[in-house]
């Protein structure tokens, strides 16, 4: 199955998202901040760094949303890689979270975690599992252990339909093996490697309660296949790109819309990873999270936009630009790459 | 009204609290309780809710909790296991019922 880029999809043009979205006649999120006595989202503190280092992947997920797979090309060059890491020396930003794609078949990936790792950062690689199964990365995991790198894998069942109609045919027995593997060099294991599990819905619904999601599946991974973890997310999927194009072709972009609106949680707006996140673009825009950056909202209010700019004004302190994905991260539990905020 | 059963009264659930409210809070405050985590997750509970759904044949219920089901992590083949338990259950229940009907049957009969 190739992207909707590649095939040249309507969805692939950010505009015909906007379009969609706007079409569900759902209100403007700023305005339903107002109504709830909330006031614009500015960042608080930055904490997180999220970089994504590009689109290729070797998985192609029918949620995806950054329209990630084999046939994409956009890739970080080492030039903005070197811009990144002089982002982290300049600030007092405590984690690197990189993400993608596969990150770890982008060329500057061993380059970024090096260095933050040399700058004493914490290093988060999202990953997707069965890229630590391909022939090439054999040396993976011990690189990963060796350096310490919080290792947030994508799970969204313990059980094979779930993940597999999510994420293609055989990725859960590859995952289930990619996890045996992380396992048996110390990771979920206690030992200070920490290996966190993503679950996202099967569907046009939200997630479950994370501490109960948790519970079924450290029950579940550790009776079936001997598995440990540390944490579980769960992570609300947003009504763009793939996981957009399966709400339109399934009839349920209007239901969707109105159930993340319905849902709006005023206790999750604190905890949105807007506020403490600045995410980077391959090619060195800056964005408010990596779901802007895949509508092509980079940052706004007149904040420095990319990486050099940032680098020339250092400031990042900034207004969240908004849309109508927003109500993805405030309804019910609320939704972050950290999962659940209330 | 033209039909007994409509997919919007679901949302429409909480106006049973408008009178007698101090019932409806009990319902709800023991429900909740219900249907927390305990010695079952809230999965498992949920999949038990949907098999009950099934043999009282509430179309809101049903609704409910397919929805809850998949929040909470299941799938259609749990689901469907779920419903066959129910299943199982209605059929055994006509089943043993026989029992009472031979009961009668070989007393009276030649």
């Amino acid at each position: 199955m190739p992207s909707l880029q590649a095939s040249r999809h309507p969805l692939a043009v950010t505009d015909e998202q906007h379009r969609i979205l706007a079409r569900t006649g759902a209100p403007r999120f700023d305005d339903v901040l107002s109504r709830n006595g909330l006031p614009l989202l500015q960042t608080a503190r930055i904490e997180v760094l999220q970089v994504n280092v590009g689109k290729l992947c070797n998985q192609m997920c029918a949620h995806c949303h950054v329209d990630a797979g084999p046939d994409r090309r956009e890739a970080m060059s080492s030039e903005t890689a070197r811009k990144v890491i002089e982002l982290l020396r300049r600030h007092d930003i405590a984690t690197l979270d990189i993400t993608g794609g596969a990150p770890e078949l982008n060329p500057q990936f061993r380059f970024l975690v090096d260095e933050a790792v040399k700058l004493g950062r914490r290093v988060i690689d999202r990953c997707n599992l069965t890229v630590l199964m391909l022939p090439g990365q054999a040396d993976l995991i011990p690189y990963l252990a060796e350096r310490r790198v919080v290792v947030t894998a994508s799970l969204p069942s313990f059980r094979q339909a779930g993940t597999d109609a999510q994420r293609g045919d055989g990725i859960f027995e590859k995952s289930i093996a990619a996890l045996e593997r992380l396992n048996r060099l110390g990771y979920g294991k206690r030992t200070g490697l920490v290996l966190d599990l993503v679950h996202n819905p099967v569907g046009a619904f939200l997630p479950g309660k994370q501490a109960s999601l948790e519970r079924d599946y450290r029950r579940e991974l550790a009776s079936r296949y001997g598995i440990d973890f540390d944490h579980l997310h769960a992570i609300t999927n947003m009504p763009i790109s793939r996981f957009l194009e399966f709400l339109e072709r399934s009839g349920n972009t209007q239901s969707y819309m109105d159930l993340l609106v319905r849902s709006f949680n005023p206790v999750a707006v604190g905890g949105v990873m807007c506020r403490t996140h600045l995410s980077v673009g391959w090619d060195g825009a800056l964005y408010d999270c990596d779901f802007n950056q895949m509508l092509a909202l980079p940052i706004d209010h007149g904040a420095p936009a990319t990486v050099d700019d940032l680098l020339a004004s250092g400031d990042l302190v900034r207004r969240v630009r908004t849309g109508l994905h927003c109500f993805g991260c405030t309804a019910g539990a609320g939704s972050s790459c950290g999962g659940a905020l209330a | 009204m033209d039909t007994y059963y409509c997919p919007h009264d679901l949302a429409k659930f909480g106006d049973m609290g408008k009178n007698r409210p101090e019932l409806w809070a009990k319902f709800i405050d023991y429900y909740g309780s219900v249907f927390a985590d305990g010695a079952l997750t809230e999965r498992e509970k949920a999949l038990i809710a949907l098999a009950v759904a099934h043999t009282v044949q509430c179309p809101y219920c049903i609704d409910a909790y397919t929805n809850a089901c998949l929040e909470k992590g299941s799938d259609l083949d749990q689901m469907t296991e779920a419903v066959h338990v129910a299943t199982a259950i209605r059929g055994g229940s006509s089943l043993v019922h026989g029992v009472q009907m031979r009961n009668v049957a070989l007393k009276i009969g030649m």
